[in-house]
């Protein structure tokens, strides 16, 4: 409580909070939208997409350590792990779309357990950053400070959604990719090569997950076990907002952004994370009731 | 013929075993002059740096005791020798290896697993099989409060590694004409018996000086972001900021302190060696105080290897690649001095003999003292404390070991 009075006393805290749970808000809103589109498009839920992330992010460390300016890891994240997104598609994901929910949960979470090992024997367990080396910027007073590579992060972000919706709603793939996801037979029938498009989104998603992970490794840290915290963002963000719903992404990431912040504030570092947990249940159980109002035959 | 063949796969388990029981006894304790200590300690897997670290020591020590001779037990010199297993991180596989050390290859001797959560695993197997264990690696508390006959850690516990900031806050605010009691501490700990460690050690503390707790947040394991915390600090303006939280917490603290230019006149951080801050984050760590097991600038002296200086010397020319000596390794080197001599005064090879050498130890030695309580702890060691000056990290406390004054507050360049 005596927190909640230094936000009513000192309201310019509140400041700082909004805008860390907004930036916060948009790099989640990044990967989660990749999870909505493999869950919307080939109904797999990719619990490796925060190790995806890591691994963007390890390119972005690679790269500051070679002296090249780690803002400059995005094309090269981008196109490497789209590669290496198509590579997994053909090996693995090909092999459980398709199939009922566990096969595909399993498949993914031994395939994060490998990515993090993998990770770890290469770069060992340390905690790495890549600096960026941008300004720092005080305002109203000093009381609330604003690191230059937070905003040019938000702005990437923006750029790169606006790349994706834009090319979802006007490439000849983007479409095929829509029209695979309302109905992938019907798509198979008028001539869509189905399995190019499971694996470009597949691929998508990576690249997507490497960009925020890029954009992450210049703002926190990264780790090789530090996946496990962005797979379950994505995954309250994505239920919360439903599938193929990026208005509902962006709205419930800043949302998320928020709660941790504020909730962090409030009652302390150690409910930040039962935040999270806590308002994936309470989604789930609204939408049950709402569910349950419909009364929908379950397919 | 038929049934001779379906006999085959137990007649091989069969032989599988009975070759387990007829290996056991051979690989006793001693093998001719060899005396065989055994450890499961981390190879690969989360802790593996820190594990290789500690293994280098333990390899070193070895190696310097054998060049010196061996150790000597009923008129017999006899050379040491280890035997590994990689536990992988995880405290499941670290109970098994010791089981098997202890059963399987006859391990009469064990070193230590890293990190406490290992030993954690490690220690009640010891315990069952009366197998005396000298560790270097695990800090908690908890390690000393079960009742164990079997552990001896040379290392300080957890509870005193941020404890010392703490006194050294209040000393300066008396110089200061203040009370200690007008004192603000503002507390960040990692969710982990470690880390819960050091906070108790810190509690105690502040209660004795009456200082006031504004803070108490305990960080998520993964957490890597703390900025809702340091936005508090910035609200609530502390005299005093601790944080603890492996070198995670110190890299993500260090980077977020920078970040939102947070100016606390004291702040003290544990593992921000290993995180290597000053290298990442330059100057905005400037004055930060970091505790630490051991440094090679300390005036400790003993037998074997010298100074601790002469150690770091005889470190870095036998591992390619070192840059600073970690502490990790000092102290199980360390470790093996205090079992060397200990198989020397118990002039035998009985584990319940070693074991009372081992808790009559008294030694001093290039990492310190080496003295324990009933408990197995090491209480002739303090932790040392040293701050960032001029991006070095200078001892600054206790004031009998200090190589420099103390900066306070700290002052940041440019800010």
């Amino acid at each position: 409580m005596d927190n909640l009075m230094i936000l009513a006393q000192a309201p310019v805290i509140n400041v700082q909070l909004l805008l860390d749970g907004f930036f916060i808000g948009a790099i989640f809103a990044l990967a989660a939208y990749g999870l909505a589109l493999v869950w919307g498009v080939m109904n797999v839920k990719n619990l490796c997409q925060g190790d995806f992330v890591i691994m963007g992010g390890y390119i972005a460390y690679v790269m500051s350590e070679m002296g090249i300016h780690p803002i400059l890891g995005l094309p090269v994240a981008i196109v490497v792990m789209f590669g290496f997104g198509w590579f997994i598609y053909r090996i693995i994901i090909r092999r459980v779309v398709g199939r009922d929910m566990f096969t595909s949960l399993l498949a993914t979470f031994g395939l994060a357990i490998v990515l993090q090992q993998l990770l770890n024997l290469v770069f060992g367990p340390e905690v790495q950053t890549a600096e960026s080396g941008f300004e720092i910027r005080s305002i109203l007073g000093g009381m609330v400070t604003v690191a230059d590579i937070k905003f040019i992060a938000f702005v990437l972000t923006v750029v790169i959604a606006g790349i994706v919706v834009t090319f979802m709603k006007y490439s000849r793939m983007g479409q095929a990719i829509r029209a695979t996801a309302q109905d992938a037979r019907a798509a198979k029938v008028m001539g869509i090569d189905t399995e190019r498009v499971y694996a470009f989104t597949y691929a998508l998603n990576a690249s997507i997950c490497a960009a925020s992970g890029v954009l992450i490794s210049m703002i926190w840290v990264i780790q090789p076990f530090f996946g496990l915290a962005y797979s379950i963002r994505s995954f309250v963000i994505v239920t919360a907002a439903g599938l193929g719903n990026l208005p509902g992404v962006i709205a419930a990431a800043l949302g998320l952004g928020f709660a941790e912040q504020f909730g962090g504030f409030i009652l302390g570092a150690e409910f930040q994370q039962a935040i999270v947990v806590g308002m994936l249940v309470l989604v789930l159980i609204v939408r049950q009731v709402q569910q349950s109002r419909k009364r929908q035959a379950v397919v | 013929m038929s049934k001779w063949l379906r006999n085959i796969p137990a007649l091989a388990v069969a032989m599988a075993g009975a070759g387990i029981f007829a290996a056991a006894p051979a690989g006793a304790k001693v093998e001719g002059d060899t005396i065989i200590l055994g450890s499961a300690i981390s190879f690969t897997g989360k802790y593996s740096t820190n594990g290789i670290h500690a293994s280098n020591g333990y390899d070193l020590g070895v190696k310097r005791v054998n060049e010196m001779g061996g150790v000597k037990v009923g008129g017999k010199m006899y050379k040491l020798k280890i035997k590994y297993y990689d536990d992988e991180s995880t405290p499941a596989r670290g109970a098994q290896l010791a089981e098997r050390l202890i059963r399987q290859d006859g391990i009469k001797f064990m070193l230590g697993p890293y990190s406490s959560g290992l030993t954690k695993a490690v220690a009640p197997v010891t315990a069952k099989y009366k197998i005396p264990m000298v560790e270097a690696e695990g800090a908690s508390r908890s390690l000393f409060t079960q009742g164990n006959r079997y552990i001896f850690a040379v290392l300080s516990t957890s509870e005193q590694y941020l404890a010392s900031s703490i006194a050294l806050a209040a000393e300066i605010a008396i110089k200061n004409g203040r009370k200690p009691t007008d004192l603000k501490l503002a507390m960040a700990f990692e969710n982990d018996p470690f880390s819960l460690d050091v906070r108790a050690g810190v509690m105690d503390d502040a209660s004795k000086y009456g200082i006031k707790i504004v803070i108490d947040d305990k960080l998520p394991r993964d957490l890597a972001d703390m900025s809702a915390t340091l936005t508090k600090v910035k609200a609530l303006k502390p005299d005093i900021l601790v944080i603890s939280g492996h070198s995670k917490g110190a890299a993500t603290a260090a980077r977020q302190i920078k970040e939102m230019k947070i100016d606390v006149p004291m702040i003290a951080i544990t593992h921000c060696e290993a995180a290597k801050v000053i290298k990442k984050f330059g100057k905005a760590t400037e004055g930060f105080l970091c505790p630490t097991q051991w440094a090679e600038t300390l005036s400790y002296f003993g037998a074997y290897f010298g100074k601790a200086a002469d150690f770091d010397k005889l470190f870095k020319k036998t591992y390619k690649g070192y840059k600073n000596v970690p502490y990790q390794s000092a102290q199980a080197a360390a470790a093996i001095l205090v079992y060397k001599e200990a198989f020397e005064r118990a002039d035998s090879f009985d584990t319940e003999k070693v074991r009372d050498a081992l808790s009559a130890t008294d030694m001093k030695t290039f990492y310190g003292s080496i003295r324990f309580a009933k408990e197995g702890n090491n209480i002739a060691k303090p932790m040392v404390l040293r701050q960032i000056q001029g991006g070095i990290l200078k001892v600054v406390a206790p004031s009998k070991w200090a190589s420099a004054p103390v900066v306070h507050p700290r002052k940041v360049p440019g800010m």
